[in-house]
């Protein structure tokens, strides 16, 4: 198996078969991080790049615990105190950059597209860690990961996707790595957040809840945004709660065995239940934890992979 | 156990599109079947409707009850008293009360009050916007689950067309019915009528007929695009009527409402600075009043309904700039209706639907709307001969603003039955 791109940009750009050669990468690197000493020089003399056009913790944590497991030489570049706070293009920030011979390139941007743009500018690998309303294909991947843990296939489950779809990177990524890999996809929450323009078999829009949840083998549940009451979206966080989170009660119509995600950060109780996360329901640290094993493979595959 | 036998009306059901004699008996409330032995029955009321119309109960679908917060206005309870006597067995209440009805708590409040008062149904509608502001969305699941039918932001329309598109889908979600004030506020300016003739010889501000059209016309097609329901409140204009034909052409998922003063009376009722005629939309010229009317014939309105609007004597008692919009229209309604029966423009099949049926339909009140074993025992029922005077003196609703004051009707209402319960008229 083999991945002859130097990016990772979007899920649209992986098979089914890439996605199951990203999962089992992961499953080897998961190992390093369960080892007395969690490092391997594998990516020794590589200069990897962090910049965070957008606020992290989970993901740009998750980044850097890879890199330097894998022994990469990380730089973060802290936005806020960089040239583009005077006014750099971005183009030139990347191309300066370049100059200092990355090797790979890990982007969060509040615009969509901006890893792309990058990507097409430069030789280093590049890989999308959250681009705006658009894609997070590493999260894509852990999702698929944590899933494969607790389940033996992913074709024909039904999985519910809840909450703010429209907005959400993390969905968009999910909804199609999840369709390659087969499954039925239930997509709720209020009309104004969901997709309007959906041209897939396996993806339907529940009427309700309690349709969304009936049954499902996995629920997702994202995080709404306090922002989205400013235009429109919501009218506030207290209607969410009582008509959009996952409770207890509405989590019993779930399937006996039903794995709970969630890409985090969680507001608890405006979307789920603290106590469906307080009684160990959730994978939600699972996620985290095969978070790392994720960017390790990509980074392996990208640079690592693709040179030795 | 409460029973009633309706004997010999020609009963009008627009669920079955009938219009035959026949008896109708309603027990504990209900409208069941009749049978042989309920004929003969000893303990049972029986109302006699030889020529009479036996109607399922008419629903305004939009009426202004003033409480809580303006009470001398109207209260909830002499908005009631003023639908049954106009023979309204079910009202629904827009909600800019004060505070607006933009919460449960609100909600209930008239819910709960109205249903202490063994009157009338009353339906309430919620706000679209918190505090009918235009700028935040009201919790509507909650007004929902409080049991309001419908949502709108009736006197103070939607500008922002993004609030009004999130405000379509949001309501989707909840299967709320939107119904949509479509009024370009910033056109209407400082208008206080209709601009035109009329209003350049008194010298007044006009309110152009385009401010409605413009937004009616953006509200069809932000129904349209998001597939949404939308129900278009208080329709005047003749441009507007050929924006219903271009909606209903396509088959759009919207519903339409005149009210009875757009097809009875002109804007020349404001010539002698009558505020008692002032109202909003305003009454509009003799074309505009011809095409609401052709309209009907054409089967163009899914209702008609009053925009019953009390204000206080003290309140119209001055220029036309500075007394409020609105008319009272509860007792009058019917009245004003049956003259378009008794000119030919509709039957009484179109009336039960125009101001039952479809009301029932678009706000989605189980159970009413229709002659149906098993439905609510709310009937109308009209004589539609009677000649009566509407005077000052008997008007139920606690405001007296209208313009019919002393106007001569043929038609009557001449029993409301709500849930079984008999009120003679």
């Amino acid at each position: 198996m083999d991945y002859a791109k130097k990016d990772l940009i979007s899920i649209n750009d992986l098979s089914k078969s890439d996605i199951l050669y990203f999962i089992d990468t992961a499953k080897e690197f998961k190992k390093i991080s369960l080892q007395d000493i969690k490092k391997v020089p594998t990516m020794r003399g590589k200069t990897i790049l962090n910049l965070f056009f957008e606020p992290s913790t989970r993901t740009k944590t998750s980044f850097e615990i890879a890199q330097k497991r894998l022994s990469a030489d990380t730089i973060n570049l802290s936005i806020s105190q960089s040239s583009v706070v005077k006014g750099e293009s971005l183009s030139d920030t990347i191309l300066n950059l370049q100059a200092m011979k990355a090797d790979a390139f890990v982007i969060r941007h509040y615009e969509s597209g901006a890893p792309f743009f990058i990507s097409n500018i430069t030789n280093a690998s590049v890989i999308n860690a959250g681009d705006g309303i658009n894609e997070h294909p590493t999260q894509c991947l852990l999702d698929i990961m944590t899933i494969f843990e607790h389940k033996k296939e992913i074709k024909s489950l039904k999985i519910a996707i809840i909450g703010d779809i429209v907005h959400s990177r993390v969905a968009r990524s999910d909804i199609a790595g999840l369709s390659k890999l087969g499954a039925e996809i239930y997509l709720y929450g209020p009309q104004t957040l969901m997709p309007r323009f959906i041209n897939s078999d396996n993806i339907k829009i529940a009427g309700s809840m309690d349709n969304a949840v009936k049954e499902a083998d996995v629920i997702i549940m994202l995080r709404v945004q306090k922002e989205r009451t400013a235009f429109y979206f919501i009218p506030s966080i207290e209607e969410y709660r009582n008509y959009f989170k996952l409770t207890g009660e509405i989590l019993k119509l779930a399937s006996k065995d039903v794995l709970i995600l969630h890409p985090g950060p969680v507001n608890r109780d405006v979307e789920i239940s603290g106590s469906i996360i307080n009684s160990g329901k959730t994978a939600i640290f699972d996620q985290v934890e095969n978070g790392i094993a994720i960017r390790m493979a990509c980074l392996y595959i990208l640079l690592g992979g693709r040179h030795s | 156990m409460e029973k009633l036998l309706i004997k010999n009306g020609i009963v009008v059901d627009p669920f079955t599109d009938t219009q035959v004699k026949r008896d109708i008996y309603i027990e504990n409330g209900l409208i069941k079947d009749v049978k042989n032995e309920t004929v003969g029955a000893k303990d049972i009321n029986i109302i006699n409707a030889d020529n009479l119309f036996v109607l399922p109960g008419l629903i305004d679908m939009h009426v202004h009850l003033r409480e809580p917060g303006f009470e001398y206005k109207e209260t909830i309870k002499t908005g009631m008293e003023a639908a049954i006597a106009g023979g309204f067995t079910s009202i629904c209440c827009m909600p800019n009360s004060n505070p607006v009805n933009d919460c449960k708590e609100v909600n209930s409040f008239i819910i709960n009050k109205a249903k202490s008062f063994d009157l009338c149904n009353v339906f309430t509608i919620g706000a679209i916007s918190r505090g009918n502001e235009g700028l935040n969305l009201a919790n509507i699941g909650d007004l929902k689950n409080s049991g309001a039918v419908a949502i709108s932001d009736d006197g103070m329309p939607v500008e922002d067309s993004s609030l009004m598109a999130r405000a379509l889908l949001y309501a989707k979600t909840f299967d709320m019915p939107v119904i949509s004030h479509s009024e370009d506020i910033k056109l209407r300016g400082k208008g206080v009528m209709n601009e035109g003739i009329i209003s350049h010889k008194l010298g007044v501000n006009g309110i152009p007929s385009v401010a409605e059209e413009i937004a009616i016309f953006r509200d069809i097609k932000l129904a349209e695009y998001f597939g949404a329901s939308l129900h278009i409140a208080h329709v005047s204009t003749k441009g507007s009527v050929e924006l219903i034909k271009m909606a209903k052409n396509n088959g759009i998922n919207i519903t339409f409402e005149t009210c009875p003063h757009y097809f009875s009376i002109t804007e020349e009722s404001l010539l002698s600075y009558n505020t008692n005629a002032k109202m909003n939309p305003p009454l509009r010229p003799q074309e505009d009043v011809n095409a609401i009317k052709n309209a009907l014939r054409e089967g163009l309105f899914d209702v008609i309904a009053s925009d019953h609007a009390p204000h206080s004597e003290d309140e119209k008692n001055t220029t036309l700039d500075e007394a409020p919009f609105g008319i009272i229209g509860l007792e009058t309604s019917l009245a004003l209706t049956l003259g378009l029966y008794h000119e030919k423009y509709l039957s009484m099949i179109d009336i039960a639907n125009l101001m039952s049926y479809n009301p029932a339909k678009i706000l989605k009140l189980q159970n009413r709307g229709a002659i149906i074993n098993g439905n609510a025992g709310d009937i109308t029922i009209i004589n539609p001969e009677k000649k009566w005077t509407y005077k000052k003196e008997n008007i139920k609703s606690l405001s007296k603003n209208s313009p019919f004051i002393n106007k001569s009707f043929k038609g009557a209402v001449m029993y409301a039955i709500i849930n079984g319960k008999i009120f003679k008229l």
